[in-house]
């Protein structure tokens, strides 16, 4: 049994229950509200969004460590084809840009206008993902799977990250058309639909370096 | 038709009876024991009717506190599968000499080492940490649950679930046998053909998107949420760990799931990430674990020190020495955790410049560790010290951890690592800073807080048996590994020729029996403080006239924390309200807005372990089918809107008035 009494130091434990000095501080909130919901939501996934930052610059680093190595198999200038890739590019900025219209059209809170622009997004979105699922065919086809060389398997697993991800952004994109159709422009779906933005954006800027490091300095080796 | 077989194969993958460890009587009867245990705790549940309680109040509880206590019963579960792991080691070391193989074979040793580092840093220190994270922070900075309740409730079946398939793993199968990291080539599809290393990648995975999830919940959690007042230089130094500790989560272990996919494509799909030819490279599997391996160190220590300077202030009674300087200090060895992770291979060959400069990086973390403990130094410096179990863990730590802490610094020379790398000293080494440092540090924070969980303290006789034990156990056990290390002894032996290092096995082996006591007298330390609890109850929510919030309010808490939401003007809190006079509220409730709770977290978790099993197995419908289920789920769980309530003015006038009769009969 602990001797906690006999070694109290200041302050006894009277003081918890004695009055207060009339002009003492206030330690207890009596007049609360409740924060609003969500408060934390942007900030909480702003933070996902870094740690799967994180996962393609291990990625980039394995291209940067290992992209050189062919194997006597080839390497980018054999199997790159840079006017694919910029319309491939393209339709992925494009999307960007059509999702920034759905988040304006949000904020007026139109609903009709802000799907359209969901559905132009998701259309480039599947563009973009039909043009690299066909790149890859032909890679494989040609024998250049992910199994022939380090740089082939990095390179497919970093672009292919990429792809995945834009896949689980399309699904979600069509969950919260859904939900917007069903429910319309709430606070929570609105919140939902700044996530999938966030999410949208950032997924563009990882292709401009996945374009920049994989494609483009791929053709200058 | 198609025969027999291919049904069977199509179902159970590469799964067959031959996969049964049946031959192994060791496994066989441990597989026993542990079923026997099962069926009696399931049958108990089912009698006693709690399957329903425990689904409604624990399985799908939002509550920080619960969860955290969870963590904290996982941990203790595991610590005890590693640590029979351990036992079966040190007993397999003492004997093998003289021509005598031991009783394990090689098959079965190479597994029990790899499961033992496994289980005890990912299924014992990180919940642990977890646990009491989750339990305290919240408390500590005057919020009523974390940022998202839901998150954690999955984050924590996640870890459940990555631990449900280590386990498995020990019945069905077997275990990767390549040593905790899994270093490629030995790790690569052609040395390791076999199920063990897909069971530790799937297994890591699992429980590893939990780990993330819960530190990306633990930051927003600390920068949202802490109560009016408490600006960052007013928050309790454990939360400040925490949030370094959670940051590093957030920063670290993303590189490893990152780390252990490619190591899982080189498997599965036969890519050339880390195998020995086509142009592949092991080393940047160990580079890259190892950027999430040390911080992971720091991950576990971090929260550690945060415990000990939570302790030390409230048993000496006076405010902690040099506050800023911990603050400081812990951001800097952050920030230096990130810079240090080449001394794990100084022998990889980088060249005198890399090494050099990984190896000043090394020492320099001593500059803000040793800080710290002269923090705690000044901090008892005419103190009144009171030795209660929390303090006398934290003295014990001091005085290992400067041990550990000085053999580290010599590892970090790189000639004299070239000398001592992979040998029984590095062991000596890290079991002496993660039992010493970590493991005593959850030990002083599970007495701590513990009378916070459940409104009684734990029994002070039996902590202190088991204080000694683990201490005096721990010295015998590792300062032989020291002399055999320097000895040119290499970890990882199974027999060995020379007679002459015998002695320092069995005295290990000796120091490991008295940790087992020690283990055990911790569980009956939990019996009879659940026995005794009435004499141990504790009615005013403060036992050991703490500082900081946590201690404000009841024991156990009431589900929403605090009535009224605490407003902070001093560092110590708590300690500025009871010294300033401050009232509690008796009038005045208003309702409380909480989070409901939820199954979606466990079912989504179990989801996901099956996928894992799916894929270690090759059971590839069960892999698509668990996928698609964690999808449809996902997505049927965001189109529940209504996730919250509010409990009624009434219940929590309710509940603050049977504190007061409380406070007013116990004081």
């Amino acid at each position: 049994m602990a001797k906690r009494t006999s070694t109290r130091r200041t302050p006894p434990a009277a003081a918890a229950t004695a009055a207060p000095t009339p002009a003492g501080p206030v330690f207890y909130e009596l007049d609360e509200h409740p924060h609003p919901e969500g408060s934390s939501t942007m900030l909480g996934f702003w933070m996902y969004l870094m740690s799967d930052c994180l996962i393609f610059a291990m990625l980039f680093a394995t291209f940067g460590v290992l992209g050189g190595n062919y194997a006597a198999g080839p390497g980018p200038k054999d199997l790159f084809e840079l006017p694919v890739v910029a319309v491939n590019t393209a339709a992925l900025l494009f999307s960007s840009i059509t999702y920034g219209f759905a988040v304006l059209a949000m904020q007026r809170k139109l609903v009709a206008r802000t799907q359209l622009w969901l559905l132009v997004t998701a259309f480039f979105g599947l563009c973009f993902l039909a043009i690299e699922l066909n790149e890859f065919a032909h890679m494989i086809a040609e024998g250049a799977g992910p199994q022939r060389s380090a740089f082939l398997s990095s390179f497919f697993t970093l672009v292919g990250t990429h792809g995945l991800h834009v896949t689980f952004g399309l699904i979600w994109m069509v969950t919260l058309m859904v939900q917007v159709a069903r429910f319309g422009l709430t606070s929570a779906n609105q919140r939902r639909l700044m996530c999938l933005s966030m999410f949208w954006h950032f997924l563009d800027v990882i292709w401009i370096g996945v374009f920049t490091f994989v494609y483009l300095m791929g053709m200058l080796r | 038709m198609p025969p027999i077989s291919s049904i069977l194969s199509f179902i159970f993958g590469r799964l067959t009876l031959n996969e049964l460890p049946l031959d192994e009587p060791i496994v066989v009867w441990t597989f026993v024991v542990v079923a026997a245990g099962g069926i009696v705790v399931v049958g108990a549940l089912t009698w006693f009717k709690l399957w329903g309680y425990l689904w409604k109040e624990w399985f799908t509880t939002v509550d920080h506190k619960r969860i955290g206590i969870m963590y904290m019963i996982l941990g203790l579960v595991m610590l005890l599968r590693g640590f029979s792991d351990a036992i079966l080691m040190r007993l397999q070391q003492a004997m093998a000499f003289g021509g005598s193989e031991g009783y394990l074979p090689a098959h079965h040793y190479d597994q029990v080492f790899t499961a033992h580092g496994v289980i005890m840093i990912f299924f014992v220190a990180m919940p642990f940490v977890t646990g009491l994270m989750n339990f305290v922070v919240p408390l500590q900075i005057g919020a009523r649950d974390v940022s998202f309740p839901f998150l954690n409730n999955f984050s924590f079946w996640m870890t459940v679930g990555g631990a449900v398939i280590v386990m498995m793993s020990l019945f069905v199968g077997e275990f990767a046998r390549t040593g905790w990291l899994a270093y490629p080539p030995l790790s690569d599809k052609v040395y390791s053909p076999d199920p063990g290393v897909d069971y530790y990648i799937w297994a890591l995975q699992v429980a590893g998107v939990g780990t993330t999830l819960s530190g990306i919940n633990l930051i927003a959690t600390i920068i949202k949420m802490r109560a009016p007042g408490m600006a960052l230089m007013k928050m309790p130094v454990f939360t400040w760990t925490a949030l370094c500790t959670n940051i590093l989560i957030v920063a670290a272990f993303p590189v490893l799931t990152a780390v252990l996919t490619l190591l899982m494509l080189d498997r599965y799909v036969g890519t050339n990430f880390f195998t020995n030819g086509l142009g592949g490279n092991p080393m940047m599997y160990i580079n890259l674990i190892w950027i999430w391996g040390h911080p992971e160190v720091y991950i576990l220590i971090l929260p550690a020190f945060g415990i000990y300077s939570e302790v030390v202030p409230t048993f000496t009674g006076k405010r902690l020495f040099g506050y800023t300087s911990m603050v400081y200090a812990t951001l800097v060895i952050t920030i230096l955790s990130y810079l240090v992770w080449l001394h794990h291979f100084f022998t990889m060959g980088s060249g005198a410049s890399v090494n050099s400069f990984f190896g000043i990086t090394t020492m320099i973390i001593s500059i803000p560790t040793g800080a710290k403990i002269f923090n705690w130094l000044f901090t008892m410096f005419r103190g009144r010290i009171r030795f209660e179990l929390p303090m006398m863990w934290t003295v014990a730590f001091m005085i290992t951890f400067i041990i550990g802490g000085m053999t580290g610094v010599l590892l970090a020379v790189p000639p004299a690592d070239f000398v001592l790398h992979n040998s029984l000293f590095l062991v000596a080494h890290f079991h002496n800073v993660i039992i010493g440092g970590v493991l005593f540090g959850m030990f002083a924070g599970i007495n701590y807080w513990f009378p916070k969980a459940f409104g009684f303290r734990l029994d002070p006789f039996w902590g202190k048996i088991s204080f000694w034990f683990w201490v005096v156990g721990f010295y015998l056990a590792f300062m032989p590994l020291y002399v055999l290390g320097l000895m040119g002894v290499t970890r990882r032996l199974r027999v060995f020729d020379d007679p002459s290092l015998q002695i320092w096995f069995v005295i290990a082996g000796v120091g490991a029996a008295l940790i087992a006591v020690g283990i055990l007298a911790t569980l009956v330390q939990f019996a009879v403080s659940i026995l005794n609890r009435e004499k141990l109850r504790d009615t005013t929510g403060d036992p050991w006239n703490g500082r900081t919030l946590e201690w404000s309010t009841s024991s156990p808490p009431p589900e929403y924390n605090f009535a009224f939401t605490p407003i902070v003007h001093e560092r110590d809190a708590w300690w500025d309200m009871k010294a300033r006079g401050h009232t509690r509220p008796l009038t005045g409730f208003r309702p409380i807005h909480m989070p409901s709770n939820t199954g979606s977290g466990i079912i989504l978790a179990g989801c996901a372990t099956a996928f894992g099993v799916a894929m270690i197995w090759y059971m590839w419908w069960l892999a698509v089918l668990s996928f698609a289920a964690l999808l449809v789920v996902a997505i049927a769980h965001t189109f529940n809107y209504k996730r919250d309530f509010d409990i009624p003015a009434e219940e929590v006038a309710h509940t603050e008035d049977a504190r007061t009769a409380a406070l007013a009969t116990g004081g």
